[in-house]
């Protein structure tokens, strides 16, 4: 067992040297391929391939349309489309495209808008790549994991296409960078996974006159539009009042089958290169419904009561109202939506401090062989995954109706107690859930309801998990 | 009047998350004819089994859901006094955000 252990640190180590001269590797390589493209970009572009052509009236004439002989030949496909051609692959190697969010909508645009020659690919994210992202951001390999996504989004883009400009933007967008940064690309992809951006992409997207490619997916459905197209309505035209903070689901929370973003992504990504290089009939005024489980699109009409298709009312678009780049740095969105702009999880404090026990103290009553009744109030499905020994599982939708259930289960554990040894033993009723905030309001309820004793398990289970045994399974 | 009534991105949840209801609305009587207003009321009183303010917001949809008349924004039949019409498909769709 001992040379186990040995090897297993034998190994631990060289890969932690390995990995840190990997990293090493990777960085001088972007650094001499970022040297080796600004010399490319100083020379005359005929030359980027090696084979030198002297100026040749053939070349002369096929340099007309902008494309070098390396990019008719990785872009022959698209060449060889009648209603794309070299008019559209042109446009389309002269165009900027900002991607905001490298998620499971933005990995599969991203490498799709890389691959096809979009001029310049710029990429806003702030986060980093996780193990319970892979399953649906495709675009980050598992070498990545722990490293800001934008770099990881970045050097995906550059190895499939290393003739175009990749920017990184690794950054949170606000009202406080996003006219600097929106201003350097013609479309913007919006990618992100919360409500509050989605307004403050779409109004900086007015306030810049730039159209905006808009996708969402959640669970098994996904939803498509175009903003702000040649005088297509905006975000805002469409819903100028934001929906209730509880009405914003999100994937950490309700889950998302991996491929559904990335069939969104995909949309987004033709859309944004139809605008890019003038060709077909962009989704705007129109929306796109994707229903995996059903195998439902759907497309829907919302052209509203118009003025060259915009809203008349709509507070940041319509005919009367102008919203400046002023008004637009001093907008709360997340005040206007109730939500954050990040999508960190919710950290509700609605108990008093004797009614909530830390996951420490819990499991030292559990060893100790207190008496308790531990009840997990998360959905079903959330139980299967993985739950704590003894715990009772009844979801917080349906406690109400199952109080009964909690009085018996206490009054068993009191009667199998106390034929233990002759004192009666006072049985704790403890309530935990996944982060600790649906738990909280099972306490309020059950307090309310005659449990005066109720507890709430702070941390759910991921505090159970960071607290106590770093070996349960969290998701 | 028969209509064909789909919930989605999330609508569905409130009504036993079955996406699509084959109805029959029965006028009241002394109406001729049948309106979105008319609809969302019956809708609430017999298909919404919990949270009906994720639904409703007074006597319309709460903001952030979209109405489809047969694939139509309903803004452009007249919202609540649209008139529907026997073999309509109305859709109930919340916008999603997440990705």
């Amino acid at each position: 067992m001992e040379s186990n252990g040995d090897d297993a640190a034998r190994i631990v180590a060289e890969l932690e040297t390995l990995k840190s001269a990997k990293s090493d590797i990777d960085s001088r390589i972007r650094a001499l391929e970022a040297q080796l493209r600004d010399l490319n970009l100083q020379k005359p572009a005929v030359c980027a391939n090696g084979s030198c052509h002297s100026g040749g009236s053939a070349v002369g004439s096929a340099l007309a349309h902008g494309l070098s002989p390396d990019m008719i030949y990785r872009y022959s496909r698209h060449l060889l489309l009648s209603s794309f051609g070299v008019q559209g692959q042109s446009k389309l190697v002269k165009s900027s495209i900002l991607v905001v969010g490298a998620g499971g909508l933005g990995a599969p645009a991203l490498m799709y808008l890389a691959a096809s020659g979009v001029g310049r690919l710029g990429i806003v994210d702030h986060d980093v790549v996780e193990l319970n992202n892979m399953h649906r951001q495709v675009i980050h390999t598992e070498a990545f994991i722990g490293q800001p996504k934008v770099k990881s989004a970045a050097a995906a883009c550059r190895s499939i296409n290393s003739s175009i400009q990749v920017v990184e933007h690794q950054e949170a967008l606000r009202t406080s960078n996003a006219i600097e940064i929106m201003s350097q690309y013609d479309i913007v992809v919006d990618a992100t996974d919360n409500a509050p951006s989605r307004y403050m992409i779409s109004d900086c997207c007015v306030v810049l006159g730039r159209p905006l490619v808009s996708g969402a997916a959640l669970g098994l459905e996904g939803q498509l539009t175009v903003y702000n197209y040649n005088g297509g309505p905006c975000y805002r035209c469409l819903f100028p009042t934001p929906p209730p903070a509880t009405a914003c689901q999100r994937c950490s929370d309700n889950g998302v089958l991996g491929v559904v973003p990335g069939i969104v992504g995909c949309l987004q990504a033709l859309e944004a290169i139809k605008i890019a290089s003038a060709i077909g009939e962009p989704l705007s005024g129109r929306m796109l419904l994707l229903d995996a489980l059903s195998a439902r699109v759907r497309i829907v009409c919302y052209q509203l009561v118009k003025i060259r298709g915009k809203s008349i009312h709509c507070e940041v678009c319509g005919e009367s109202t102008k919203f400046t780049k002023e008004q637009f740095k001093n907008f709360d969105y997340e005040n206007f939506t109730q939500s954050p702009l990040s999508a960190a999880p919710l950290k509700l404090n609605l108990l008093s401090e004797e009614s909530r026990i830390s996951s420490s103290e819990f499991k030292e009553k559990v060893t100790k062989g207190e008496p308790y009744v531990l009840i997990d109030v998360r959905p079903g499905h959330h139980f299967k995954i993985v739950s704590l020994p003894n715990a009772m599982n009844i979801p917080l939708s349906t406690l109400e109706g199952r109080l009964p259930e909690i009085s018996s289960a206490l009054k068993e554990e009191e009667h199998r107690r106390s034929s233990e040894s002759s004192e009666s033993p006072i049985v704790g009723l403890y309530v935990m859930c996944r982060r600790g905030n649906d738990s909280q309001r099972a306490v309020q309820l059950l307090q309310s309801m005659g449990f005066p004793s109720a507890k709430d398990i702070v941390g759910g289970l991921e505090g159970w998990a960071r607290e106590v045994d770093p070996d349960l399974p969290t998701y | 009047m028969h209509l064909t009534l789909e919930f989605g991105g999330g609508l569905e949840l409130l009504c036993d998350s079955v996406k699509i209801h084959n109805v029959d609305v029965e006028l009241k009587k002394g109406l001729e004819k049948l309106t979105m207003k008319d609809l969302l009321a019956w809708v609430r009183t017999n298909l919404i089994k919990e949270r009906p303010e994720m639904f409703m917001k007074g006597d319309t949809v709460r903001p952030g859901v979209l109405v489809l008349v047969n694939d139509c924004d309903w803004e452009l039949s007249g919202q609540l006094e649209t008139t529907l019409q026997e073999k309509d498909v109305v859709v109930f769709i919340s916008t999603l955000h997440g990705g």
